[in-house]
């Protein structure tokens, strides 16, 4: 096992990775609320665009609609608290089948009918729209009105209720961060992730090569799904609200794709890059923007814009792959 | 010796145009076998409806006993048919370990074991030097040379080659025959070839199908066929011979 997970590692790049996960721990105790907060969402990107490579960087198959695994797990773990009071623990044992199935209906649909590229694309867009509308009209959920979460304002955190303190979230998504790396790492280096990269490079010598591409496709989109309804429930019990209109909005998908584009689509360390270049930078843009009185909204999209024409021109990898070089830690794999 | 594969009126028309036309043949075991013909004489349409990249419209495909006809390209891979591509085809941003490993990993589970088959096919096709070079890095030669070992990769009993000499120097083209020839005799594995080389085809087939506009109009000893007034007619050409 411990092979296994070093594999493809090299001495430098492994202390490095020891490295950087000693500093994130101890981050709590050195920043302020404000900058947790940050480190949060940095790593809520950085889990949530891990979660979305599995199925592009991987597999080679392009959502823009991963929204509706957010909201799914958002919407299924809320509504088990609120209603019963069952932990969002419990919860995601029940938001985890529910993303996977729904992706597996996606996958089905457009994989049976050989809905391929861009207009695989559209479907899952489609499916998320879908989600949007079709919440927006549930009064099961408290439709438009959307979802509150009762906070209690006690001195513990609660982690098995998810209830508590910035800090405890951050641990929460640190460790949910690191545990869905060494999976991704894991896959990369099994059966499994070697017939993703084969169908990613070339779905027909794939299935020359004795792949049953739509079997492992549907596998890639059901573990994708399945990895990202978490970042749902990990959104609805940090924000405490949910309405359909934000959850399952198309800015939801693309947000935590820029992550992974940013940081180099396929690769591992990639997404976590990239969440921590955007989110990070654009957190410093604003609070200088701020300091200096000056108030532009939608500033942040602007700069995400710019982040990304400047990548897609000059590092169409992405960062990573680059930085990678030049830090001489191992690349051998995409 | 029994027939591996055998192809009984196979026909597949596009549109108007009929491809193949009722073409019957059969490959022994243990034997290489080549399909030659003009452009267009339907031969890598032959070819795909033997590897399942598309069914035929009418007869029969049997491989190892089964029929075979219409099944999808990894079944038929799996059950022991690999191909390669005239405008080869390897996994470009992998390594050419990790392209060969893919291949194994169809008959080994474990990762390790398929690497290791992966590295003494590398050796056997000359290849394990550049192994961890990008696939996409690598020179024609060599990414047919690969392309070859994916596919043998995956243990077939029968290895369908579709213009694998297309493109390589005389020099080459000898390296490519011996390999093959070597695997045919240590191995026994049978081969069927589609070739426009005619040197290649008269170094390695022990018998050959030629065809024309879908239809087969001779077959035989190699050195039968390139006397057959129809075949120099239609295809070779007098000076060829």
């Amino acid at each position: 096992m411990m092979a296994r997970l070093s594999a493809g590692l090299s001495r430098r790049g492994a202390i490095l990775l020891a490295v950087l996960f000693v500093v994130l721990l101890s981050a709590p105790f050195v920043v302020h609320d404000y900058l947790l907060t940050v480190l949060i969402l940095i790593l809520y990107f950085a889990y949530a665009g891990q979660a979305w490579n599995i199925m592009m960087g991987f597999a080679g198959q392009l959502s823009l609609g991963h929204a509706i695994y957010i909201g799914l797990g958002a919407y299924v773990a809320a509504t088990l608290f609120i209603r019963f009071g069952v932990s969002p623990w419990l919860g995601l044992l029940g938001a985890i089948p529910v993303a996977a199935a729904c992706g597996a209906i996606i996958g089905f649909l457009a994989f049976r009918f050989r809905v391929a590229g861009v207009y695989f694309a559209i479907l899952t867009i489609a499916f998320a729209e879908f989600a949007r509308i079709g919440f927006d009209h549930l009064d099961f959920v408290n439709a438009s009105g959307g979802l509150f979460l009762p906070v209690k304002q006690n001195v513990h955190s609660d982690p098995w209720l998810l209830r508590g303190d910035p800090r405890m979230f951050y641990y929460v998504i640190l460790l949910a961060t690191s545990l869905l790396f060494i999976v991704c790492h894991l896959l990369l280096r099994s059966r499994v992730g070697y017939f993703w990269l084969a169908i990613r490079e070339d779905e027909q010598a794939a299935r020359a090569t004795g792949i049953d591409t739509f079997r492992y496709k549907m596998y890639a989109v059901m573990v994708s799904a399945a990895a990202t309804s978490f970042a749902g429930v990990f959104y609805a019990f940090f924000y405490n609200n949910l309405f359909p209109e934000q959850v399952f909005s198309i800015s939801r998908s693309i947000e935590i794709i820029l992550g992974p584009i940013i940081g180099g689509v396929g690769t591992l360390f990639g997404p976590i890059l990239g969440a921590f270049v955007l989110t990070g930078l654009a957190e410093v843009l604003n609070s200088a923007m701020t300091s200096f009185g000056i108030e532009v909204p939608g500033v942040t999209q602007v700069f995400y814009g710019i982040c990304l024409l400047l990548v897609v021109a000059g590092l169409p990898d992405g960062v990573w792959p680059p930085l990678a070089r030049l830090l001489r830690v191992s690349t051998s794999k995409k | 010796m029994s027939s591996l594969l055998r192809l009984e009126s196979v026909s597949k028309r596009f549109r108007g145009l009929v491809a193949v036309d009722q073409v019957s043949f059969a490959v022994t075991r243990g034997e290489i076998f080549a399909v030659i013909g003009p452009n267009g004489a339907g031969k890598t349409t032959l070819f795909n409806l033997i590897a399942g990249a598309m069914a035929p419209d009418g007869g029969s495909i049997v491989f190892a006993d089964q029929p075979i006809q219409g099944l999808p390209a990894d079944v038929i891979c799996r059950r022991g048919l690999a191909r390669t591509f005239q405008i080869v085809r390897p996994f470009p941003a992998l390594s050419v370990e990790d392209n060969v490993t893919i291949g194994a990993l169809q008959r080994h589970r474990d990762v390790e074991a398929a690497r290791t088959r992966a590295r003494t096919l590398l050796e056997q096709l000359d290849l394990f030097d550049k192994r961890h070079r990008l696939a996409a890095t690598l020179t024609l030669p060599d990414r047919k040379r690969l392309e070859v070992a994916r596919a043998l990769a995956t243990e077939p009993q029968l290895l369908l080659l579709d213009e694998v000499m297309a493109g390589l120097r005389p020099t080459e083209t000898d390296r490519m025959v011996a390999i093959l020839r070597a695997l045919n005799r240590d191995s026994g594995l049978t081969i069927l070839l589609i070739e426009h080389v005619m040197r290649a085809v008269m170094a390695l087939a022990s018998r050959v199908l030629v065809l024309d506009h879908g239809t087969a109009i001779a077959s035989g000893a190699p050195e039968a066929v390139v006397r057959d007034p129809a075949v120099v007619q239609s295809y070779l050409g007098v000076e060829a011979i």
